[in-house]
């Protein structure tokens, strides 16, 4: 049973609470946490809030990159200038849940539950973000890749939350691309961000909801480079059919409620071919 | 920063004094069960349903995603405070002329909804009506008369807009 609900009003003091007392549980959004609460899935006895401390709740523009506090919810990353610094984080924002859900949940509250079809991750990790963790020892920045170790599972320390995420901000083309049973309230099939790198002429793949873990395509996105024309932003269509078994072939999907493996394997695939050419538009070298 | 203890949630403009076991509950259980406020309903417990949704600080969410000692020192608005006793808001009176209601199940979750979301945009398209009613389900009456109330409410409030500006 809960018996304690503490709000602080900064970071200094998360941590403060947090070392007095490390079981004490973290409340961002509570789009994950209350409905494990309500259904008598979680019930821990001290709860510290989060949402409200003004660190967290803000996003700032700095050079070449965007650092995201992790209070900031899906309905900020939806619109307004956020879209336009990273717009497949707004694609895969406007996806999660209903206008209920996006007022409430956050960006890091997607990140610290970890689950396999959290629609930040395959976006986060197609831009390789950075998270930076904090705790009273200090602070430490770690890729998402390696922060998300598997299935609802964190490399989080002791006593150690989450501040904020790094992304590059790249002017530059991105898709985010989700399958589900319809087109609102729906947690993913499969989703797949494609991020643009112009200037290494190269694109990351991110997967979700097909990996217990942030998984790129790594294999398609060397793959594909040498199909690609940067001046024109034309695709050799020849090159697609490879590219998309490459990308099945990172898959590593599960039978569930949800969906096939089978059909996951498929749809990712076919995710990814949609959105390199919209980004990309087919055309043969000859034609 | 402080525990939080014998406090207060500031609910449609009243203070009500709240119990320390309370804390740990969703804020809808304790609307509810706790103040007797059963206008918020209480339906899928998970936020996919929006049958409880009301205005924490001016936004949007789901009661039963709240919870109750997080709700402390912020303004939460209930279905009850859309209109004084014994009168309809524009939304409610629109409601009942689009026949939107059957059960009456999802109506107070998609008033407080659409009240929101006129006051963003005052005249929608019937897309973005539909993308503004998602997180709502209706399991009777469909979702066609739904969307013409919003369109009714839409346009009886531009026209008293329209009607203020006229009379300046």
């Amino acid at each position: 049973m809960i018996m304690e609900v503490l709000i602080p009003s900064s970071a200094e003091e998360i941590c403060e609470l947090l070392s007095q007392d490390n079981s004490r549980q973290l409340l961002a959004g509570g789009t994950d946490f209350m409905v494990e609460v309500n259904y008598r899935h979680r019930s821990p006895s001290s709860v510290i809030a989060i949402d409200r401390v003004p660190e967290l709740r803000n996003w700032h523009h700095d050079g070449d990159s965007v650092v995201i506090g992790s209070c900031v919810t899906y309905r900020e990353i939806e619109r307004g200038p956020l879209a336009t610094l990273v717009p497949a984080l707004a694609q895969a924002a406007r996806t999660v849940g209903s206008p209920q859900i996006r007022n409430a949940g956050t960006i890091g509250g997607n990140i610290g539950t970890a689950s396999p079809a959290g629609d930040m991750i395959p976006v986060l990790s197609a831009l390789g973000a950075e998270v930076s963790l904090r705790s009273s020892e200090g602070k430490r920045e770690i890729s998402l890749d390696d922060l998300i170790v598997g299935v609802k599972q964190t490399s989080l320390g002791q006593g150690e939350f989450i501040e904020s995420v790094r992304v590059p901000v790249l002017e530059s083309p991105q898709e985010f691309l989700k399958v589900g049973s319809r087109s609102a309230m729906v947690i993913s099939v499969t989703s797949l961000a494609l991020i643009t790198y112009p200037k290494t002429q190269s694109v990351g793949i991110g997967l979700g909801a097909v990996n217990p873990r942030p998984t790129r395509a790594r294999q398609a996105e060397e793959f594909i480079k040498d199909f690609l024309n940067w001046e024109s932003m034309q695709v050799d269509p020849s090159g697609l059919d490879h590219f998309k078994e490459l990308v099945s072939e990172a898959s590593r999907p599960i039978d569930d409620h949800r969906s096939v493996a089978a059909y996951r394997r498929h749809s990712i695939g076919v995710l990814a071919q949609r959105a390199l050419t919209r980004i990309f538009s087919e055309r043969s070298p000859s034609g | 920063m402080a525990k939080v203890t014998q406090d207060h949630l500031n609910v449609n403009g009243t203070k009500f004094t709240i119990d320390d076991s309370w804390l740990g509950e969703s804020l809808l259980y304790t609307l509810r069960e706790r103040l007797g406020l059963y206008g918020s309903k209480n339906a899928c417990e998970q936020g996919e349903c929006g049958s409880c949704s009301i205005m924490l600080d001016e936004t949007l969410v789901c009661a039963c995603l709240v919870l109750t000692g997080s709700a402390i020192g912020r303004d939460i608005k209930t279905i009850e405070s859309l209109a004084p006793e014994g009168s309809l808001s524009v939304i409610q009176q629109a409601f009942v002329d689009a026949g939107a209601i059957q059960c009456g199940f999802c109506t107070p979750g998609l008033l407080v909804t659409i009240e929101d979301f006129l006051d963003d945009n005052a005249e929608p398209t019937e897309l973005e009506i539909r993308e503004a009613i998602s997180g709502n389900l209706c399991r009777c009456t469909g979702y066609g008369r739904i969307v013409e109330a919003v369109r009714i409410a839409s346009k009886a409030s531009t026209d008293m807009e329209g009607a203020a500006d006229d009379g300046n």
